[in-house]
């Protein structure tokens, strides 16, 4: 059925591009992981909010024809280059949004550089696509890992949280995110007194945790993501640690990894986090829509990026006219400053960061909390210019260049 | 591309060595030559660069009774030399696929030496086990670049001069190797040492009673499906410009293995028909997700249950008996 | 790293307890395999995926029926077995005339059929099920959940009633007899084919209750078996087919050396089991409890 509705969609952007010539013709390729791990945190949220964007902004009376389609990347970066080419090639599609997964983003960034389209990364988290592999064709939304280590780290250590063990995922993501987070730790007067270096999908974590407890850190980080961030604090309340005095420090974690975990086991632990719906009216309004359209779920900050994104996009569009020349477009994103509900005001910068604030949460007590999705409570804010790596420093060529 | 190979499948495989068989290589060469102007190249060559993995593997299970689950470490790490090589080290693509080529053969000697110590069910155990532990080694080792893999390898001009970064100079290319690698296993499968392999195949300890020493055969064999799986996944490389853990997870080895059971082991175009149908089915079922997988198993389920002999070993299979039949009246 | 010499007795201790939790869970699986290869020469691919189900049981119990863990601990188990029972009759049987890797590969197909069920249906993020033994015991060098104190008791109760059962008693001889020679059994009158289904529906109910013990230490989610499976098919070929007991020995005992290199080479122990693999087949090809034939 959704594949017809691809089919469908893809032959009415056909007639239409034919029919009428006044409309500036756009279509926007919604690629992420629709059966996986990141299914739930992007999936058709995102989709669901990529078309929002399209409808709020009103595209129709602005002179946009605006199409949206969207594909399953499978968490395979050879799935999702495969798609984004034929995408480019074939069906036409002007932009290419959300695309979780650091592997299969840092592909789709390749290819659509070598088309000369635009990317709008939501649910990546590596700050490479802003770094060393930024390319003028690339917009990077919602958070990124230095943003993430950066928010965390500082806040906890300013806390008293100054002493750190890290449970590391052994691969490039996860030694990425230990790296960032104890040099903040550091920078901010604080210590790492050991850590552990876990193999993916390793589903017990006591021993691991055992080595974490008996180091006597405040603070245990754990430098990992999904299903290894869920069973690491899953078993982390059932060896007592945090009943201990230790407190966890989530590096990645999603409000639907939350939803996953239930507040008895996820409470009192802190995160960071771009986006919180029940956060302002603005926030609460977009939830209420998106919950009313997906099964009462709330989105996430990933899919609430999506639809920031897309709002941006289109107005840089319909500024040009056109959505052909991608470099055009991005050059036009970074132009005009950044405008919308759900994100407030920003700016898009050369190396291709969307910079916003972000926010420090810590989990509710089941007690605390009214429901479902009800689960975080604001602890700080951290201000924009703070909230992401300083421009100079990711070794991004278009920064040298100017 | 499927329309071609079909009907005239039967002929290719019965060993017949007719005419039909010449008529039918040459209208498969010329279809696979004009072919990318009416369908997506980069579709096609991935098309072909599975064809090619699954002919390798299938040179193991048909023809030699070897059940490998673990035919992705080959490909993928073969996959992985190929791109630090041309990205790193500035290899030109025909020296990354000698590289990656001849790394996969000595992994695959390493493996094979180890795996042919048990047969039959232990021999899929312990190749599956030595892939895991090869794709935990690509995860957490530096130069793969873990779960992000080697991203935007550059498609540089082979032997220096000729450019081939334009997808249909690419298809070219991707098909020369294609052809050869399917030319190399048919020679291998119709000579004296193919003859030995399936002796193996049928009979062990007669092969061995024979004076054929079975495990060096096996070994062999083992070492060139290795390679020539390596050389699949270095192709692929050039395609779509960068190598992942897609590559070596064990997802892949069973793909293979399924590619290689729809299409028929044991027939010489069985794994190419195979690979195109899963293939295809992949690229236009991605909008479904989850059901995919659910799809793969039902038809692993119908093919073990139902149509054991693939789909080409089928149509052999009539082929024979209406040809019998034929004989008889 | 400091943790590598200075690591105290007592800590060390700890560590070997916490390896004995996983190698129950292993010699559980691996037992369960064993069973099922030994009378139907099948190797179970679809075992982690039982397992799964196990869990998935449990969770349904308690969310659907309001049925507790204690309940679900003999229900699912049981409902398990009778769906891998009527896969046997309807599927594997068709296959025991033919090579043994047939039997793999349709338990392959089955296996994918099964996780992307699951994952359709509840997501690939996992579900929480709570934990029906809180707090622990402080032994004074570590910190001992009671649920993981249960988890061991229980799977060596398993493991033991297991092989008593096949070694010591009439019925075990029957099935080791059947092994053997099913025709010579099948003349004396004994059902073979149900014993067959039977032994098939007991290795699956093992799988599923290693599900079940697994649901509340770990997440609930449709691929906690196809990470697992892999791994015991290495200590499966570590052990060799041959004995009962050396299914449960080899899993008990990978679980402490796995839980060892946790401690002093972490980065090592996913792939630990796997060089243990390689080193035994070089010396011992048939496996350390294995008959060569």
């Amino acid at each position: 059925m959704r594949l017809a509705a691809v089919l469908l969609a893809a032959a009415s952007v056909v007639v239409a591009a034919g029919a009428a010539k006044a409309q500036v013709p756009v279509k926007i390729g919604v690629l992420n992981d629709q059966s996986g791990l990141y299914a739930d945190l992007g999936g058709q949220g995102s989709v669901w909010a990529a078309k929002k964007a399209v409808e709020d902004f009103g595209a129709a009376a602005k002179g946009l024809k605006v199409d949206v389609i969207f594909a399953d990347h499978q968490n395979k970066a050879d799935v999702g280059t495969s798609i984004a080419r034929q995408w480019y090639d074939v069906d036409g599609v002007d932009v290419i949004v959300d695309t979780p997964n650091s592997g299969v983003a840092l592909a789709v960034n390749t290819v659509t550089k070598e088309k000369n389209k635009v990317f709008i990364n939501s649910g990546a988290a590596t700050s490479d696509l802003t770094g060393k592999a930024c390319t003028p064709n690339t917009v990077h939304w919602t958070y990124d890992t230095w943003a993430l280590a950066n928010g965390t780290g500082k806040a906890i250590v300013k806390n008293g949280g100054d002493t750190w063990f890290f449970l590391t995922a052994d691969y490039a993501f996860g030694h990425a995110l230990e790296r960032d987070t104890s040099e903040v730790v550091k920078a901010n007067g604080g210590k790492v007194v050991g850590s552990v270096k876990v193999p993916l999908n390793n589903s017990d974590f006591s021993s691991f945790l055992l080595q974490a407890q008996s180091s006597k850190a405040k603070i245990i980080g754990l430098a990992n993501a999904g299903g290894d961030t869920i069973n690491s604090i899953k078993q982390a309340s059932e060896y007592g640690i945090v009943d201990g005095g230790q407190k966890l420090a989530g590096l990645l974690i999603f409000l639907t990894d939350v939803h996953s975990l239930g507040l008895k086991v996820a409470q009192g632990l802190n995160l960071t986090s771009a986006w919180y719906w029940d956060q302002t009216d603005a926030n609460r309004k977009f939830a209420d829509a998106f919950a009313a359209a997906n099964g009462g779920k709330r989105p996430t900050m990933v899919q609430a990026g999506v639809y920031s994104g897309v709002l941006h996009y289109l107005k840089a569009v319909a500024a040009l006219k056109s959505a052909k020349d991608g470099a055009a477009v991005v050059a036009e994103m970074k132009k005009i400053p950044t405008d919308d509900p759900l994100f407030g005001k920003g700016e898009v910068r050369a190396d291709g960061r969307q910079i916003h604030p972000m926010y420090l949460y810590e989990v509710k007590k089941p007690s605390e909390s009214k429901g479902p999705y009800d689960y975080y409570t604001l602890k700080g804010t951290i201000p924009a210019n703070e909230a992401f790596r300083p421009i100079g420093e990711g070794d991004c060529p278009l920064v040298k260049k100017g | 591309m499927s329309s071609a190979t079909h009907p005239a499948a039967a002929p290719a495989t019965s060993g017949a060595g007719s005419n039909a068989m010449i008529l039918f290589a040459v209208a498969a060469v010329a279809v696979l030559l004009v072919a990318p102007f009416g369908v997506y190249p980069v579709f096609l060559m991935k098309v072909m660069c599975f064809a090619l993995f699954a002919c390798a593997f299938n040179l193991l299970l048909g023809y030699t009774g070897l059940l490998s689950f673990g035919h992705a470490m080959f490909f993928g790490g073969s996959a992985y030399i190929c791109a630090h090589t041309t990205k790193v080290l500035g290899f030109t693509p025909e020296l990354a696929l000698l590289a990656g080529v001849a790394f996969s053969a000595v992994l695959g000697l390493l493996a094979g030496l180890l795996a042919i110590r048990r047969q039959g069910i232990y021999f899929a155990m312990v190749t599956l086990a030595l892939a895991q532990m090869f794709f935990f080694f690509c995860l957490q080792a530096k130069f793969t670049g873990g779960e992000d893999g080697l991203q935007a390898v550059p498609r540089r001009p082979l032997f220096g001069v000729i450019d081939i970064s334009q997808d249909i100079h690419l298809y070219y290319f991707v098909l020369a190797i294609f052809l050869f690698g399917f030319f190399v296993i048919y020679r291998t499968i119709h000579s004296p040492f193919g003859q030995v392999l399936k002796a193996i195949r049928e009979n062990e300890p007669r092969a061995i009673s024979l004076g054929y020493r079975a495990n060096q055969y096996k070994l062999l064999a083992f070492v060139l499906s290795a390679a020539l799986a390596g050389l699949a996944g270095s192709t692929k490389v050039l395609v779509f410009q960068l190598a992942s853990l897609t590559d070596v997870a064990w997802q892949m080895s069973g793909e293979v293995v399924l590619m290689t059971l729809v299409g028929g082991m044991g027939t010489v175009l069985g794994p190419v028909v195979g690979a195109a149908v899963i293939v295809t089915m992949q690229n236009y079922l991605a909008g479904l997700g989850e059901w995919v997988l659910v799809i793969q198993g039902v038809i692993f389920v119908l093919a073990v249950s139902l149509f054991r002999r693939g789909f080409v070993g089928e149509v052999i299979a009539v082929w024979q008996q209406m040809k019998a039949r034929k004989a008889n009246s | 790293m400091f943790e590598l010499l200075g690591i105290p007795p007592q800590a060390l201790f700890g560590q070997l307890l916490l390896g004995l939790i996983n190698g129950a869970f292993y010699a559980m699986l691996s037992l369960g395999l064993a069973v099922i290869f030994g009378l139907l020469n099948v190797i179970n691919f679809t075992h982690g995926a039982q397992y799964m189900m196990g869990a998935f049981g449990a969770w349904m119990l308690l969310n659907y029926a309001g049925i507790p863990f204690w309940g679900a601990l003999v229900l699912s188990p049981i409902v398990v077995a009778i769906i891998g029972m009527v896969i046997e009759r309807t599927l594997l049987k068709r296959l025991y005339h033919l090579d043994h890797l047939y039997g793999l590969l349709l338990t392959f197909g089955l296996a994918l059929i099964l996780e992307g069920l699951f994952r359709r249906q509840y997501g690939s993020s996992g579900l929480p099920y709570n934990n029906p033994l809180p707090g622990g015991t402080n032994l004074g060098f570590m910190f001992l959940p009671n649920y993981r104190a249960f988890v061991v008791a229980a799977s060596l109760v398993v493991c033991l009633a297991t092989w008593f059962v096949i070694e010591r008693t009439k019925l075990g001889s029957y099935l080791r007899a059947a092994t053997e020679r099913p025709d010579l059994v099948q003349a004396f009158g004994i059902d073979v084919p149900r014993m067959i289904t039977l032994t098939y529906g007991f290795g699956v109910g093992l799988a599923a209750l290693a599900g079940v013990l697994a649901a509340p230490a770990y997440q609930v989610s449709p691929t906690m078996g196809s990470n697992l499976i892999i791994v015991v098919f290495a200590v499966v070929v570590i052990g060799g087919m041959g004995s009962i007991m050396g299914a449960i020995v080899t899993g008990f005992g990978l679980g402490v050396i796995e839980g060892l290199t946790k401690v002093f080479y972490p980065e090592a122990s996913s792939t630990v089991i796997f060089v243990i693999m390689a080193l035994v087949l070089m010396v011992k090809p048939a496996g350390l409890f294995g008959t060569a034939k």
